[in-house]
């Protein structure tokens, strides 16, 4: 019961807080409409967003100071995260400072009036792509290489059991950690890149089908998606999983191949659907009409005709797909069933590793190492979402 | 009235229909798979005799369509076949399986209350704490809370269900212990007890549909800003906050409530991972894990469980949205 008299007492104190800052707020500067205006709710906004910076900064400060080994693992967590927080934001505005003078005048122009938030993510997008790309050359190891020294930890302390080869330590068979993660980027983000454009091929090719023929085969496509779009896709993936290990046997690689194809299948019902909605609407224009009267046959319509015009929106839809499906992927990979072993992949990791989050208190290097995999997950899928989101009010036009 | 009823109706059998086909695809694709249920059942090294008496003991010598009636005819009464794995065990301990142990809806039974008690205690957190928070984003729109809230729930939609949980057990259950990380529920818990082993794994899920029912009751709000008679209201001296209660929120209920829908079936996807983390006993842990062992019952009868609260909760979307709103409750 202590807790929610403390925290009675808190809501109280910034209440009153609140209210003196306004009333301060009236008094100093002789009524401006600012503090006039204010209603009590927004006060207590202001008192409360000020004390838990304040709460942020004093634990930052007790995190630096701290003094033993037991008083620095209890902040290690906090004080990594906002160190990356700082990191990140001055990586970000750095890089849009740079490419507003670098690069021809439409990307200077574009990098402008960007938002922080949005060059955070092309930073992070063109990262992933340069690791994914050089993996073998940046990583000290190959992905498969199993070393005599097992269970490593990271750190690279030898008087704790590091060992500076390995500056994330090795796992329970004895393969370095750190170029499995530098893999990790080449497998994962690499398998989800390649599904979404299968996904893409098939579902933007039934759909600006469906939407310039019309009749008995949008009919059919339309329905079947529906069907498939009525069974939730996480589910149906495992399901088809199942029965694709049945198939595969004892042969990873084909399993693989059988998840790329099973979630494109999947995927492609929801780029089906916009696709065919994006099509519907440009069909119906004059210079389709003219185009057809031209005389002009299926593929220039769909080619030159509709998909110049249907970019826009399914570029944002590439995006969030794109997204979609490496999650999915993770997922897939984390219940144990997506991509396979000896190929090193995040959500296997985030697996394999996971049981370690327990020793936090006392060695919170090893703690992160599934964090480290988790959070090289959603830092991609953050970054790309802030890109799409920006993208999506550009060109919306919404100023509100 | 009579109008409202008839596309009730019109709804609920296109959903029924959706259902039916939906049955057949799971059908279909677990018939997909080589071999047959009695090889699976005996393994690599069954003599032919033996996987011809199985075959014949469960009917496997019918053609397809015959099995399909049959299988759905048991569903709806609730008869969902044996499992596999039990009903090896039983065979390797000596015994024969039961009906009660090894039967598909025993095990479902306990692990389905489970489940939705999960997803009741998150819906529960989620739905208030979510419209709140997009009415104040909606109010305060462009202000720093807009924005860092925007930042903060577009990340928690991107990041995976994992991650979430493997973050909110450092803090709270590992560097704090606050609340218990692993979900050992069991017959008989009482109720605050259960509730304490829940709530990780419903903090999880809530991070994970907040952000998502919060952004859209935010864009629902601020759609409707612009119209006429909001300005009206705002003339004539409304504070800001009663505008969006009693003029804004009304109007954009149904598609709030199509959101809240949409999330709640979402949910029944979501549960999967995060009961793997928490190893709590639902449905999705039982579907992962059958899925592993490729207990073929088990995994339709999960299937055809998810597929059936997925289109119920988007038919109660559709109704509802249709019944909130009198244009539609009108077709011309």
């Amino acid at each position: 019961m202590n807790i929610w008299i403390q925290i009675i007492g808190i809501l109280v104190a910034l209440g009153v807080l609140g209210w003196l800052f306004r009333f301060a707020g009236q008094k100093a500067t002789n009524n401006k409409p600012f503090f006039r205006d204010m209603t009590f709710g927004v006060a207590f906004g202001y008192a409360l967003g000020a004390a838990v910076l304040l709460w942020i900064l004093t634990t930052y400060y007790k995190a630096i100071t701290a003094d033993g080994q037991v008083e620095v693992n209890k902040y290690f967590f906090f004080r990594t995260v906002i160190e990356w927080f700082v990191k990140f934001s001055i990586a970000a505005y750095l890089f849009r400072l740079v490419f507003r003078y670098v690069g021809t005048a439409g990307t200077r122009k574009l990098f402008r009036n960007m938002p922080l938030t949005a060059s955070f993510g092309i930073m992070i997008i063109l990262v992933y792509a340069f690791v994914a790309i050089f993996a073998g050359v940046i990583a000290p190891h190959g992905q498969e290489e199993v070393f005599a020294k097992v269970n490593v930890l990271p750190g690279g302390d030898p008087a704790i059991g590091g060992d500076p080869d390995f500056p994330l330590g090795t796992d329970q068979i004895g393969r370095d950690l750190l170029s499995r993660l530098i893999y990790g980027a080449q497998n994962t983000v690499g398998i989800a890149f390649a599904t979404t454009c299968l996904a893409f091929l098939l579902g933007g090719t039934f759909g600006f089908l469906a939407a310039t023929l019309g009749g008995w085969l949008d009919q059919l496509v339309s329905r079947s998606v529906d069907v498939l779009m009525a069974i939730p896709s996480l589910i149906f993936a495992l399901l088809l999983m199942t029965i694709a290990a049945a198939w595969a046997g004892s042969n990873k690689e084909l399993l693989t191949v059988y998840m790329v194809l099973i979630i494109a299948v999947i995927d492609s019902t929801r780029v089906f659907r916009l696709a065919r909605a994006v099509g519907l609407n440009i069909v119906v224009m004059d210079y389709i009409e003219a185009a057809k009267l031209r005389g002009e046959g299926l593929g220039y319509l769909i080619f030159r005709e509709i998909l110049p015009n249907a970019t826009a929106p399914l570029l944002a839809e590439f995006g969030l797909r794109f997204c979609f499906v490496f999650l999915t992927i993770a997922s897939l990979s984390f219940l144990g069933v997506g991509i396979q072993p000896p190929l090193a992949d995040w959500g296997t990791m985030v697996r394999d590793l996971g049981q370690f989050i327990n020793f936090a208190a006392f060695s919170p290097q090893t703690a992160s190492l599934p964090l480290l995999a988790a959070g090289a997950i959603a830092l991609l899928t953050v970054a790309v979402n802030f890109v799409v989101d920006w993208m999506l009010h550009k060109s919306s036009g919404l100023k509100e | 009235m009579a109008s409202i009823l008839r596309i009730i109706a019109q709804r609920l059998a296109l959903g029924i229909l959706t259902l039916f086909v939906v049955s057949i695809v799971i059908f279909a694709a677990v018939n997909m798979l080589p071999g047959d249920f009695a090889q699976a059942i005996l393994g690599q090294g069954a003599t032919p005799e033996a996987i011809k008496a199985i075959r014949e003991d469960l009917g496997l010598d019918q053609p397809p369509v015959t099995r399909y009636l049959q299988w759905l005819a048991g569903a709806l009464q609730g008869d969902l076949g044996n499992s596999f794995a039990q009903a090896n065990f039983a065979s390797f301990a000596g015994t024969t399986a039961t009906a009660n142990s090894a039967s598909v809806a025993a095990q479902l039974g306990p692990r389905f209350e489970n489940t939705m008690f999960l997803a009741g205690v998150t819906a529960v957190i989620a739905v208030p704490f979510s419209i709140f928070l997009g009415i104040l984003a909606a109010l305060y729109r462009n202000s720093v809370f807009d924005r860092f809230t925007n930042i903060f729930t577009l990340s928690s939609i991107s990041s995976p269900e994992f991650f979430l949980a493997y973050i909110l057990i450092l803090f709270l259950a590992v560097l704090n212990p606050l609340l218990p990380s692993l979900s050992n529920i069991y017959e008989g818990m009482d109720f605050g007890d259960r509730l304490t082993k829940t709530l990780l794994p419903a903090l999880t899920l809530t991070l994970a549909v907040t952000a998502q029912l919060m952004r859209m009751t935010r864009a629902a709000i601020i759609n409707l800003l612009a119209s006429p008679y909001i300005e009206m209201a705002r003339l004539k001296g409304m504070s800001p906050m009663r505008v969006i209660v009693k003029h804004a929120l009304p109007n954009a209920l149904a598609p709030i409530i199509n959101v809240i829908a949409l999330n709640l079936a979402y949910l029944i996807t979501g549960v999967v991972v995060v009961e793997v983390v928490f190893v709590y006993p639902g449905i999705g842990q039982l579907f992962v894990d059958s899925v592993k062992i490729r207990d073929i019952p088990v995994v339709q009868a999960c299937c055809l469980l998810f597929a059936t609260a997925y289109i119920l909760l988007n038919l109660t979307a559709d109704i509802m949205s249709i019944i909130s709103n009198p244009r539609l409750r009108h077709p011309k």
